[in-house]
């Protein structure tokens, strides 16, 4: 038996003895390379495309460039004639109005209908889906429904009349100096439910052994979430922030569907004016610049957000 | 043996690309000619071309009045493929040849002896430097009212020749319990009625002399501050949804009975018509108030690209003929509500609007009373023109004081 196993053992071991090694070094080295060579493509096409472009942007915008791009520097001339332009400040004093209301509101109707859903209710998939619904269609289409709906001959105002309540009003959508709330509604609309998709998930991980901890100790159910449940989703937070601060910042369909940034020019926002002035009225330059500070609002708004991301994280971890 | 046949193949089809492409020359025409009417007029252009051995090669961009193409054109000239001709109109012609990329064509100029036929205000939009770069294809009145008769029946109006008689009108319709403007509040909207009413209120010196050469002195005039009186005078016969609505839903009030009177350019008729209306029975169509005399005009043409090879030339210069034919410029703009461009097409097809609308041209251009319009990238270039819309728009959507208007659009017109 032992005389028969040795050549047995040694023979298969013989053989692929000098395979091994090449084996290995290949496999070692498509360790190495294999993924750079699969993520290479990525990181060339997003250094060309994301920052190659962003680059760009940033020199034309000290450029004169006026319908067809031009290479010659000339300073931060077309900063100055944006920061003197009333409808730059109007476009970003919509922002500011649109994106503040626009994420408040977000996070609270969508945890609250989160921490409502999370009581094991009946029927939890079906309104689920009913609260998920409106992110499947694209800000076009909310904005033109709302559009109708918000519309005093048409919609909600109309058929308040019709129904004999004669003196309801709700004319936002054709006030100048409310038609970017008419974009905040429309925007919560859409936006909520997925928000309240990303909380309900996060509730769904906390951990159960802490909350009945919390209940024999005699806590209440609202003492619950505000001590213990809310805190822990912090990193969910931080998700919830991330995506409605970019969906704010960059919103140009919803607008442009809904009021087309009007009545005038009254619920412009950074995203419309850009577009306008590069490739509308032949100022590249100009739109360019505009374009740069919206990069800067959002880098304002996520580098912060980031590094409090991630010193929470490595907090956790300790 | 078996590459035989696949290397015939090649050749052969080889050979027959080749001859395809040298028999027949081909023309790619950018433009935004879509909708309906549009599309039907410019479909015409293409079989005249066919007809003439040339292939027609379409290249259209819609939407955004214009905007989608725009932005479509400028990328493929920065890549060196520019289409043949291209669908630009007013100063941004001048732009273009800036750019040193448009081609001339006063080859078929001074064959078809334009400078003849078009009145000198157009052929100089259509010139760079003095050499014709483009093709004019219609020509749109701006400055017209659009009046529903049995409106104005009903309310024991008449019909307005000045502002006086326009506010009187008004506001009988208004009591009538009807809408007396129907209006749609989109900037370019906007700045195409307060453009009639500065040519009725300044007349079209005073027009001239402050949207086309943008005189400082002209802008904060008490006359500029008159007009704005009177536009915000308009606005209080606006009904409040007027916001964000496409004009033919305010041509539609029109005429269904909802509004009395729209400011708009001559494209309106083709809603009426379309509607079955018949034009000076249905609806009257008269010069905007005060301007009578005076014709904004807003003119598409199609500017001509430098294209490589002789034969693509000879077919562009081809097109350049052919639009200006009359035979062309009759069906064209039968089909989308204008006017040729040109004397010597016949009007015996044309309406009661469309031939007022000659008379009109050839009486203001005679008398140095035919304008660019403003509000349709015609007078200024975009940026200017740009900057004025803003400026109109704010006032008509706020409480913006006529003196500061005034201000702010003299500040406007200093745009860069």
């Amino acid at each position: 038996m032992s005389v028969s196993t040795v050549p047995r053992a040694r023979a298969p071991a013989a053989e692929p003895t000098p395979a091994p090694p090449s084996a290995s070094r290949l496999a070692a080295l498509a360790d190495t390379w294999l993924p750079r060579l699969v993520l290479s493509p990525t990181v060339v096409a997003s250094l060309v495309f994301v920052y190659g472009f962003i680059g760009l942007t940033a020199w034309l915008s000290l450029t004169d460039s006026r319908m067809m791009p031009n290479f010659e520097y000339s300073g931060f001339g077309q900063y100055a004639t944006l920061f003197e332009l009333d409808r730059w400040w109007t476009a970003a004093r919509n922002l500011g109005i649109f994106g503040g209301l626009f994420i408040l509101a977000c996070l609270s109707i969508g945890l609250g209908i989160a921490i409502l859903l999370d009581q094991r209710i009946r029927h939890e998939g079906a309104l689920r889906a009913i609260y998920l619904y409106p992110m499947a269609l694209s800000f076009i289409v909310t904005g033109a429904a709302w559009k109708w709906i918000l519309n005093p001959g048409l919609g909600l105002e109309k058929m308040m009349h019709d129904w004999g309540f004669g003196h309801f009003s709700f004319d936002w959508l054709v006030d100048p100096d409310m038609s970017i709330y008419t974009v905040v509604i429309a925007g919560v609309w859409q936006s909520s439910g997925f928000v309240m998709a990303l909380f309900l998930a996060g509730l769904r991980g906390v951990d159960d052994a802490i909350i009945k901890a919390a209940m024999v100790d005699g806590a209440s159910l609202p003492a619950i979430y505000r001590r213990i449940v809310i805190p822990s989703l912090r990193p969910v937070f931080f998700s919830v922030l991330l995506v409605l601060s970019h969906i704010a910042i960059k919103s140009f369909d919803l607008v442009m569907a809904l009021t087309a940034g009007g009545p005038g020019t009254s619920s412009d926002v950074p995203a419309i004016f850009m577009y306008q002035f590069s490739f509308t009225r032949g100022r590249l330059g100009l739109g360019a610049a505009s374009a740069m500070m919206m990069l800067a609002t959002v880098l304002a708004v996520l580098v912060p957000l980031m590094y409090l991301e991630t010193k929470g994280e490595r907090n956790g971890r300790r | 043996m078996m590459l035989k046949p696949i290397a015939q193949a090649v050749l052969l089809s080889a050979a027959l690309a080749a001859s395809a492409a040298m028999a027949a020359p081909q023309v790619e025409v950018l433009h935004y000619w879509t909708s309906g009417g549009e599309a039907k007029s410019i479909a015409e252009l293409k079989k005249m071309m066919e007809a003439k051995g040339v292939v027609w090669k379409d290249f259209a961009v819609a939407g955004g009045a214009g905007e989608n193409a725009a932005t479509a054109l400028k990328a493929r000239v920065i890549a060196g493929s520019a289409p043949t001709a291209a669908q630009i109109k007013g100063p941004s012609i001048q732009e273009w040849g800036q750019e040193g990329v448009l081609a001339n064509i006063d080859a078929a100029a001074t064959e078809g002896k334009w400078d003849s036929l078009l009145p000198s205000v157009v052929s100089n939009v259509m010139k760079y430097k003095g050499h014709y770069v483009a093709v004019p294809v219609n020509v749109h009145r701006v400055n017209w009212l659009w009046i529903n008769p049995q409106v104005l029946a009903k309310a024991g109006a008449k019909a307005p020749a000045n502002f006086d008689e326009f506010f009187a009108a008004a506001d009988k319709i208004k009591k009538a319990g009807m809408v007396a403007v129907a209006h749609g509040g989109q900037p370019w909207q906007d700045a195409t009625m307060f453009e009639s009413v500065v040519l009725g209120v300044g007349g079209a010196a005073f027009y001239d002399k402050a949207l086309v050469k943008l005189d400082q002195a002209a802008l904060t005039s008490p006359t500029m501050i008159k007009a704005f009186e009177t536009l915000g005078k308009i606005k209080t016969y606006i009904d409040k949804d007027a916001a964000g609505r496409d004009w033919n839903l305010a041509t539609a009030m029109v005429i269904n009975g909802k509004a009395g009177m729209q400011f708009m350019g001559d494209w309106a008729k083709g809603e009426f018509t379309t509607a079955g209306k018949v034009a000076g029975k249905d609806f009257l169509c008269l010069p905007a108030p005060g301007t009578a005399q005076s014709y904004t005009f807003n003119i598409d043409s199609l500017a001509m690209f430098k294209v490589k090879s002789a034969d693509e030339q000879k077919a562009q210069l081809t097109l350049a003929s052919a639009v200006m034919s009359p035979e062309f410029q009759e069906v064209f703009n039968l089909n989308k509500g204008s006017i040729p461009v040109r004397t010597g097409v016949s009007r015996a097809k044309f309406d009661a609007c469309a031939t007022r609308s000659m008379d009109d041209m050839a009486a203001a251009s005679k008398a140095g009373m035919l304008e660019p319009s403003l509000a349709h990238g015609m007078a200024i270039d975009t940026a200017k023109a740009g900057a004025i819309q803003d400026v109109i728009a704010k006032f008509m959507n706020s409480s913006m004081t006529p003196q500061a208007a005034v201000q702010a659009l003299a500040k406007a017109a200093k745009t860069k």
